[in-house]
């Protein structure tokens, strides 16, 4: 099925108005029809949709938390726990008791702003980032209880975003610092995780601060974007790794650029391989493959579509649903709203 | 512990008259004017005071309330504006070339725009190429909307910047 050969458009399905701020970040729940959003209004907001009516309505506020804004927002693998970072220094757990969020545990320990938290695939371990330069790896135990594993001081500044691989225990971290750093365990020195890679402009890497990082269904391929106004595709023979071989060192594949002329904010790799992109210039850009095989200059990906003023101001999170019967797409803006999408062919 | 001034001089320029907007035709009141240069100006040079802040505790103490304008630090080459792009860039020029009052100034630039002009507005700040030591830093931190929201979450950097933009003494 080549999606270039349809007429394919990006409907709006619904708007979800509530926050009193700008939205940072959107996230979809693994397994279940519930959207978590959260805010520069300090609050989070939990979306469910009607199995009835199939739309969407706020089912829950998590507010008296956290002090300042919620930067972003992570769902567990199982569906069952949130974890927000926020700007007052602290990442919350939250869990889904049903008809409420509890907020079972509190990280602490970062100096200043948490930009980003993320789950690895199995939900044992959870890292954090930090406006003061660090990424944090917490241990999952049992009982609610979270320990401090690890802290990483590789990156020489503000670092926006981390992404566990996935489906290996590797740990992605991107910054101000304009790379993006990769870690893994190593047992050597009584074991501890090191930064086992660098992407920076020599290695045809960003010119400006990195805000975001996404992996393709496989894990063999990663998009990040960037101040600098690009996008960039990268690979990794990642059988290697899975066979335990050793690392196997991410390469550029290929850079996106003229598509968006304002900071590209956020970019997620969809299931059946669509890029979404949401940037400063209030627009949405969707690409694909192009599926032409050049031996000289590798993949190269094409502009399926963008949506201009798909928001009235800044775009801060794109992010595609888990859901396999839609391609469904969440948006989040300065302008207080958070936008569900359809991609659909147009008759 | 420095009690001196961190510009204990600046130069003074006299000010220029405020311009009356001589157009006249247009008298539907519901019509939407186009935003241009001279209404940027107009929003940074008449309600824009300047406070020079040697301690931090000392907000409350006003060494030089004269305009941006009378210290040149803005000039009327420094807005570059597109109202169908719904786009400004300001370029501003700090008084000492290595001036830590250029971050205060920046951000107040950006925040009275930003209470100024419609939500869909694009704007970038930047200090004047060859104004300050480190141009490319200042530049970068100025127009990180992630750092400016959060440095705007300080109650003490609020109020320095409040107290840059609180209507001037004459």
């Amino acid at each position: 099925m080549d999606l270039m050969e349809k007429n394919l458009e990006l409907i709006e399905v619904q708007k979800l108005e509530g926050h009193t701020d700008r939205v940072w970040n959107a996230a979809w729940n693994p397994v279940s029809p519930i959207l978590a959003s959260c805010s520069g209004d300090n609050s989070v907001r939990i979306w469910e949709q009607s199995s009835l009516s199939r739309s969407w309505s706020c089912k829950t506020v998590l507010e008296e938390t956290h002090t300042r804004t919620v930067r972003s927002c992570s769902w567990s693998p199982s569906g069952k726990l949130l974890a927000t970072a926020s700007f007052d220094g602290t990442t919350a757990i939250w869990e889904d008791l049903g008809d409420e969020f509890e907020c079972i545990s509190t990280l602490e320990g970062h100096e200043n702003e948490v930009k980003s938290v993320s789950w690895n695939a199995s939900g044992s371990y959870l890292a954090t980032c930090s406006r003061d330069k660090s990424v944090w790896i917490w241990e999952v135990l049992g009982g609610n209880e979270y320990d401090c594993a690890s802290v990483l001081n590789g990156h020489t500044q503000d670092v926006k975003m981390v992404l566990w691989h996935p489906t290996l225990d590797v740990l992605f971290s991107c910054s101000y610092d304009n790379t993006i750093k990769v870690v893994w365990w190593s047992e050597d020195d009584d074991g501890d995780y090191q930064c086992v890679q660098t992407l920076d402009e020599s290695t045809n890497g960003h010119s400006s601060t990195v805000w975001a990082i996404s992996f393709n269904a496989a894990g063999d391929k990663m998009v990040t974007c960037s101040d600098d106004l690009t996008l960039k595709i990268w690979g990794a023979d990642i059988s290697m790794m899975h066979s335990g071989e050793g690392y196997a060192p991410w390469t550029h594949l290929c850079t996106l650029s003229g598509y968006h002329d304002r900071t590209i904010f956020s970019t997620h790799w969809s299931s059946d391989d669509i890029i979404a992109s949401g940037a400063g210039d209030d627009a949405i850009g969707l690409f694909v493959d192009s599926k032409q095989h050049d031996p000289v200059n590798g993949p190269s990906y094409n502009l399926l579509l963008k949506k201009e003023k798909a928001h009235e101001m800044d775009i801060n999170s794109v992010q595609w649903s888990p859901s396999k019967e839609s391609r469904l797409l969440a948006s989040a803006s300065d302008d207080g709203m958070v936008k569900i999408w359809q991609l659909e062919t147009t008759p | 512990m420095v009690s001196g001034l961190i510009n204990e001089n600046p130069t003074v320029y006299e000010r220029k008259e405020r311009r009356v907007r001589t157009d006249s035709t247009n008298t539907d009141e519901f019509s939407v004017e186009p935003i241009d240069q001279l209404e940027i100006f107009d929003i940074l040079f008449f309600d824009f005071a300047i406070v020079n802040i040697h301690h931090i505790r000392d907000i409350r103490d006003p060494e030089h309330p004269y305009s941006l304008e009378q210290l040149k630090v803005l000039t009327e080459d420094s807005v570059e504006v597109d109202d169908l792009k719904s786009y400004v860039r300001v370029t501003f020029t700090p008084t000492v070339e290595h001036c830590s009052m250029a971050t205060i100034i920046g951000l107040s630039v950006r925040v009275k725009l930003m209470r100024s002009l419609p939500p869909r507005y694009k704007i970038d700040i930047r200090v004047a190429p060859g104004s300050h030591a480190t141009e490319a830093a200042l530049n970068k931190q100025l127009n990180d909307k992630e750092r400016v929201a959060a440095a705007l979450e300080n109650p003490n950097l609020v109020e320095m910047v409040d107290e840059c933009l609180s209507p001037s003494f004459e």
